[in-house]
């Protein structure tokens, strides 16, 4: 994708959802740098189209569901022909009334990305576990994995959540592990960050949400935690206090969610950046600047996978483990 | 960038929630089953190396204090059979002492007598001799009782020995 020059790409995306990218032929030469970089830009979104090596681009699958009804097609041409769908500025829109269907559930290559991480994932952990059950000393997979599950529970989980908190392990472990792998996919050549995308950190938020109330209302009950929405002031302030409240529970997970999404995304926006200057410039002399920046930041985006990692699974867990500490503070009044 | 798309947070959802429950029944459980086990039997192991040890310093110490005693035992034994070989040394040269002096003083005694009796006998014969010569010298005369006299009494005149 990097090698094509826009006017060639247009030609091979023709009637792909890229087909907006660049109006028709006969552009000037100024406006290649920007609409290049849109271009490029695009390597880091979603999209409905894999890339692979040798194969080049294929066709991701659209599901829509509008009206009680499913719809599958298998690439964006077949959707226009069919003619309940079209495409407009990157939306699928009813071609009838160019309303947004009620879902659109299509699998994307984001969505390929998270079930390549999970079957690495299974793959990976079921392997290590396996071997570990029958060596009484772990090496290799095992030692790599047990590895990670210590750190997860040693310096993680019983440090925030006290020994209590072993039983979310499994939540807490899926988490780490299944952000690490999405992380990483996409530093791997043809690969790409599902973690990069803000849906796919607002889906982990969001169990995450759910577990960190889950496992307040289960240590405290739920009394003490509908209590504890009211932040322990006079019955008059409630009014305020409760939305307040309330609302500081959406804010943890809403950090989560936009941490681990810029983190990914950011990393790559500056490759993507640098790698664009060779274009721009078209000369294989000041290639060597930027590729050697490149060189840097993937180094340090190999850092940040593992770090973002670890820091949504903490904060998960500190998360969790303050709800579940309330309930034991509760004697002493309210406080945060 | 910003607008989330609710399929892919759905799908996110569904993958996440497929893949914690087949990785909790078939990775999590058993890696933290044998892990935990592990962590056991290595607990177990140190707790029964340290038994082990304290048990070896304990031998130990005991085989120090028996060595001790049987050195202080034999130390004891030596003492004391040196010096029941010491007066047994002493009993035994005082014995032969004692026996020599008396056998020296026997011996001593017999000399005496033996001398004693030779001498009386010497004296015997050389009163004889004399009396012969001189008889034979004199040509008697003086008879035998007379002789007898003068030398006797010469003979007395001599020191003893």
């Amino acid at each position: 994708m990097f090698t094509q020059h826009p006017e060639a790409s247009n030609v091979q995306h023709e009637g792909e959802e890229s087909h907006h990218i660049s109006a028709p032929t006969g552009e000037h030469e100024g406006e290649t740098g920007g609409n290049l970089f849109t271009e490029l830009l695009h390597h880091v979104y979603d999209a409905h189209e894999l890339e692979l090596p040798f194969v080049g681009h294929v066709d991701l699958p659209y599901v829509i569901y509008d009206g009680g009804t499913a719809h599958v097609y298998k690439n964006s041409e077949v959707m226009r022909e069919e003619g309940t769908f079209t495409i407009q500025n990157e939306k699928i829109i009813r071609a009838s009334d160019h309303q947004k269907p009620s879902l659109d559930l299509s699998i994307t290559k984001h969505v390929v990305f998270l079930w390549v991480a999970a079957v690495i994932l299974i793959v990976l952990a079921i392997t290590a576990a396996r071997k570990n059950l029958r060596r009484k000393v772990p090496r290799g997979v095992g030692n790599l994995v047990e590895m990670f599950v210590v750190f997860v529970r040693d310096e993680i989980v019983v440090p925030n959540m006290g020994p209590t908190g072993v039983k979310y392990m499994p939540y807490l472990l899926t988490t780490f592990f299944f952000i690490l792998v999405m992380n990483l996919a996409g530093l791997v050549p043809y690969g790409s960050t599902a973690t990069g995308n803000v849906s796919v950190t607002g889906g982990l938020a969001l169990i995450a949400f759910i577990m960190i109330q889950f496992s307040a209302i289960r240590a405290q009950g739920l009394g003490h935690y509908l209590h504890h929405l009211t932040g322990g002031v006079h019955w008059a302030l409630w009014p305020i206090m409760v939305p307040i409240e309330i609302l500081g529970l959406f804010t943890k997970p809403f950090a989560l969610m936009i941490r681990l999404f810029a983190n990914m995304i950011g990393g790559h926006i500056v490759i993507v950046s640098l790698i664009g200057l060779i274009f721009i410039f078209k000369s294989y002399i000041i290639a060597a600047g930027p590729v050697l920046f490149v060189l840097g930041i993937s180094m340090l985006e190999l850092f940040v996978a593992f770090l973002q990692a670890y820091i949504f699974t903490m904060l998960t867990s500190l998360f969790m483990g303050l709800g579940m500490q309330v309930a034991h503070e509760e004697g002493e009044g309210h406080g945060h | 960038m910003l607008d989330p798309n609710p399929g892919l947070i759905i799908w996110t959802i569904i993958t996440f929630l497929l893949l914690m429950v087949i990785l909790k029944k078939f990775a999590w459980k058993p890696l933290l089953e044998s892990l935990q086990r592990r962590e056991e039997s290595v607990r177990n192991a140190i707790e029964r190396a340290e038994q082990a040890k304290n048990e070896a310093e304990r031998l130990l110490e005991e085989n120090r204090k028996q060595l001790e005693r049987a050195e202080a035992e034999g130390h004891r034994m030596l003492t004391e059979s040196r010096q029941l070989a010491e007066k047994l040394k002493d009993e035994i040269i005082e014995k032969a002492n004692r026996q020599t002096r008396a056998m020296l003083d026997q011996a001593k005694q017999e000399i005496d007598r033996d001398k004693e009796a030779a001498l009386a006998q010497l004296r015997g014969e050389v009163a004889n001799l004399a009396i012969q010569a001189a008889s034979k010298i004199l040509d008697e005369t003086l008879d035998e009782s007379r002789h007898r006299k003068i030398v006797d009494s010469y003979l007395k005149q001599l020191p003893k020995n």
